[in-house]
C-alpha cells in the first residue's frame, strides 16, 4: 500500500501544471500572463494544502504507524474504532464543553462590553484597548502567565485567596477545575475581540431606527431587544461562526496551560490529534481525527447559519 | 414588564441618568481583570523565586532583580529562538504579500478561461481547517528533506488564501478606467499591478501583512511540528518546550515571554487602529 500512496503523491504535481499548460493554448494561442501571476500561490496551495488535504483522507483510510511494516487499507475503520475509543469521546466531550460555553459567555460579554464602550471618548478607548490587547499576544505567553498565575504556590491568586484565609486550590492540577479554568482564560483572551466586532455592527446601525423605538416609548430593554439586536443579526452570525470554529480548533492554550491534563481532563479533538499524530505516530487514526474535526465544523457552521436565517424577521 | 408606556417613560429618566455611570462599574472590574494578569508577569520577570514564594499574594516585587532577563540569554538559546521567530515571521509575511497580490491581481484583473474555477478553488481551500493538513505536510516535508529547516518552515505558509481573497476583493474596489488609461499608455500587466493597483491598495496589503506576521509570529503548532532542535525553535514553541523540562525558574520564564510579545506590543500601541480594523473586518487573529 504504501507504493499506492508514493504513486498518489507523484501524480499531483504534474495535474496542476498539465492544467497550467493546457489552457492558454485553446485561448486564440496567445500565451496567458495570468498563469505566471498565480503560479507560485497555486503551486504552494497545490503542493501544501489542497493535494494534502485529498491525501489527508486517504491516509485515514489506512492502519498506518509512522515506521510500522505494513500500512494495511482499512477502509473506515480507524472511523469506527474512533467512535469505539473513550479517549476520543473524553475530547470531543471535552472540546464541545469548551465551545458551547466560551462561545455564549463572550458573545453575551462581548455585546455587553460592546454596548457599554460604544460611545466615543478619551476614556472609552482606553478601555476598549485595555480589553483588546490580550487578542495581540500569543496564546503560549498568556498560557504561560495564567498557568503561573493559577498556581498554588506562586500565584497571585492563590497568595490572594491564602491571604484572605481561603485554601489556595489548586486550578490546573484539579480534574473538575482544569477545564473551566482553561474556559475562564480563553474567554478572557478574546472577549477583547468578540467587543470590537460587535463595535463595529453596532456602529453601523442607523440612529433612526433607535429614535423610532424611543418615540414610541420603549424601555433602553425593549430598544436592546426589538432593534438592536434583530438589527445586528449578521455581526452576530460572524462572531458566533469564527467564534465556534476557533473553538473547535483549540490546542495553544491547553497544551501551553495543561497539556491536556490531568488525566486527560481537558484534553481536545487537536491536543489529541497532535498526541496521536507526532507523539504516537499512529498517521491513520490521527488523520480520522481530522477528519471529524472538519466534519464537526462544517456540520456546526451549517446549523449556525440555517438558525440565524430562520429567525429572519426583515 | 407590564408597565404602561407612560410608567416607563417617566421612570426611564432617573434609571438613564444613573445607568451610564453604573456600567462603568463591572467594564472598571473587567478592565483590571484584563490587565492585571500581564503586570504581574512583568512584575515576576523581575522577581526572584524565594520573593515569589514568599510573597504570591504581592503584585509587585519586593525586590526587583534582573536575574530572569540574564537567564533569559544563559539558560536558552534566546537569541535563537528571537532570531528564528523574525526570520519564520517576516520572511514569510514579506512572500506572502508579494505571491497573494499577484495571485490576486490575476483573480481580479485579467479575463481567462478558468478564472472561476481558481478563485472558488483558493476560497474552498479556507473551509478545510488547517490541521486536516498537518500530517500530510509533515510527511511531504520529510520526503524533501525540508523539516527543521527554514524553508520547511516558510515555504508552505507563504502564501494564504484568505489574503488571496482578501486582495481580490480590495483590487475589485479599485476602478477599472485607471488600468485602462495605463494599458493605452503601453503598460504591460505587471506595471500596472506594481504601479497602479498596489500604490493604490496600501491598506488592505497592510491589514494582510499585519495579520500575518501576527498570526506567525505567535504561532506554536505549525513550528512544533517542523522543528525538532532548539536551535531551530521559534519563541512560542522554544518557551513551550523550555518551561517547565530545562528552565524551572518562573522569572525567566515570564522575561521570555515579555519580551516575545514586546514587539506586537509596541505595533500595537503605535498602530492600534490597523490591528482593530484588520480584525474587526475579517475576523482573522
Amino acid at each position: 500500500m504504501s507504493a499506492q500512496t508514493a504513486l498518489r503523491a507523484r501524480e499531483g504535481a504534474p495535474l496542476s501544471r498539465a492544467r497550467e499548460g493546457a489552457e492558454p493554448r485553446r485561448r486564440r494561442r496567445r500565451w496567458q500572463p495570468a498563469w505566471l501571476f498565480m503560479a507560485p500561490s497555486l503551486l504552494i496551495l497545490g503542493v501544501f494544502v489542497i493535494y494534502p488535504i485529498l491525501v489527508s483522507f486517504w491516509y485515514s483510510l489506512h492502519d498506518w504507524t509512522i515506521g510500522a511494516a505494513v500500512e494495511p487499507f482499512v477502509g473506515l475503520g480507524n472511523y469506527i474504532a474512533l467512535f469505539q475509543d473513550p479517549q476520543f469521546y473524553n475530547a470531543l466531550g471535552n472540546t464541545v464543553e469548551l465551545t458551547i460555553v466560551s462561545v455564549v459567555l463572550l458573545i453575551v460579554l462581548g455585546l455587553a462590553l460592546a454596548i457599554g464602550l460604544l460611545k466615543d471618548g478619551p476614556v472609552t478607548k482606553i478601555v476598549r484597548s485595555t480589553f483588546f490587547f490580550p487578542t495581540v499576544v500569543s496564546l503560549t505567553s498568556i498560557g504561560l502567565v495564567w498557568r503561573f498565575l493559577l498556581d498554588p504556590d506562586i500565584g497571585l491568586i492563590g497568595g490572594i485567596s491564602h491571604a484572605l484565609g481561603l485554601p489556595a486550590l489548586d486550578w490546573l492540577q484539579s480534574t473538575t477545575l482544569a477545564l473551566p479554568a482553561v474556559i475562564f482564560v480563553d474567554i478572557w483572551k478574546n472577549v477583547g475581540f468578540v467587543m470590537i466586532i460587535f463595535i463595529g455592527g453596532l456602529k453601523a446601525v442607523p440612529g433612526e431606527r433607535y429614535e423610532a423605538g424611543r418615540l414610541d416609548g420603549a424601555s433602553e430593554w425593549q430598544i436592546t431587544r426589538y432593534i438592536t439586536l434583530p438589527s445586528i443579526r449578521p455581526t452576530l452570525l460572524f462572531a458566533t461562526l469564527i467564534l465556534t470554529i476557533q473553538s473547535l480548533q483549540l490546542f495553544d492554550l491547553v497544551y501551553v496551560m495543561t497539556g491536556g491534563g490531568p488525566i486527560f481532563h481537558t484534553d481536545t479533538l487537536v491536543t489529541e490529534l497532535f498526541r496521536e499524530g507526532f507523539v504516537n505516530y499512529r498517521t491513520g487514526y490521527a488523520s480520522a481525527i481530522s477528519w471529524v474535526l472538519f466534519a464537526l465544523i462544517m456540520l456546526i457552521s451549517a446549523l449556525q447559519l440555517r438558525i440565524f436565517r430562520y429567525d429572519d424577521v426583515d | 414588564m407590564t408597565t404602561s408606556t407612560e410608567a416607563v417613560g417617566a421612570r426611564r429618566r432617573p434609571i438613564a441618568r444613573l445607568l451610564p455611570g453604573l456600567r462603568w462599574l463591572p467594564i472598571g472590574v473587567g478592565a483590571v481583570i484584563a490587565v492585571v494578569p500581564f503586570l504581574w508577569m512583568l512584575g515576576v520577570s523581575f522577581r526572584s523565586e524565594n520573593d515569589l514564594f514568599a510573597h504570591p499574594e504581592s503584585l509587585l516585587p519586593q525586590a526587583w532583580t534582573l536575574h530572569g532577563y540574564l537567564g533569559v540569554w544563559e539558560q536558552l538559546p534566546f537569541l535563537r529562538l528571537v532570531l528564528n521567530t523574525v526570520v519564520f515571521a517576516g520572511v514569510t509575511t514579506a512572500l506572502t504579500v508579494l505571491l497573494d497580490s499577484l495571485c490576486a491581481y490575476a483573480l481580479a484583473r485579467i479575463r481567462f478561461r478558468g478564472r472561476t474555477l481558481c478563485f472558488y478553488l483558493v476560497l474552498a481551500t479556507l473551509m478545510v481547517p488547517f490541521q486536516v493538513t498537518l500530517i500530510p505536510v509533515f510527511i511531504e516535508l520529510f520526503h524533501l528533506g525540508w523539516l527543521n529547516t527554514y524553508q520547511g518552515l516558510i515555504i508552505p505558509r507563504a502564501t494564504s488564501a484568505f489574503g488571496i481573497f482578501l486582495l481580490r476583493q480590495a483590487f475589485l474596489s479599485i476602478p477599472p478606467d485607471l488600468d485602462e488609461a495605463a494599458r493605452i499608455d503601453g503598460a504591460g500587466h505587471f506595471r500596472i499591478y506594481r504601479q497602479v493597483i498596489l500604490p493604490l491598495s496600501k491598506p488592505a496589503l497592510a491589514t494582510v501583512a499585519l495579520l500575518n506576521f501576527m498570526a506567525l509570529w505567535n504561532d506554536l503548532l505549525w513550528p512544533l511540528i517542523v522543528t525538532s532542535t532548539p536551535e531551530m525553535r521559534t519563541l512560542p514553541a522554544g518557551l513551550t518546550l523550555f518551561g517547565g523540562t530545562h528552565v524551572t525558574d518562573h522569572a525567566v520564564l515570564l522575561a521570555g515571554a515579555t519580551i516575545s510579545l514586546l514587539p506586537l506590543a509596541i505595533a500595537f500601541f503605535l498602530a492600534q487602529r490597523y490591528f482593530v480594523a484588520g480584525v474587526a473586518t475579517t475576523g482573522l487573529k
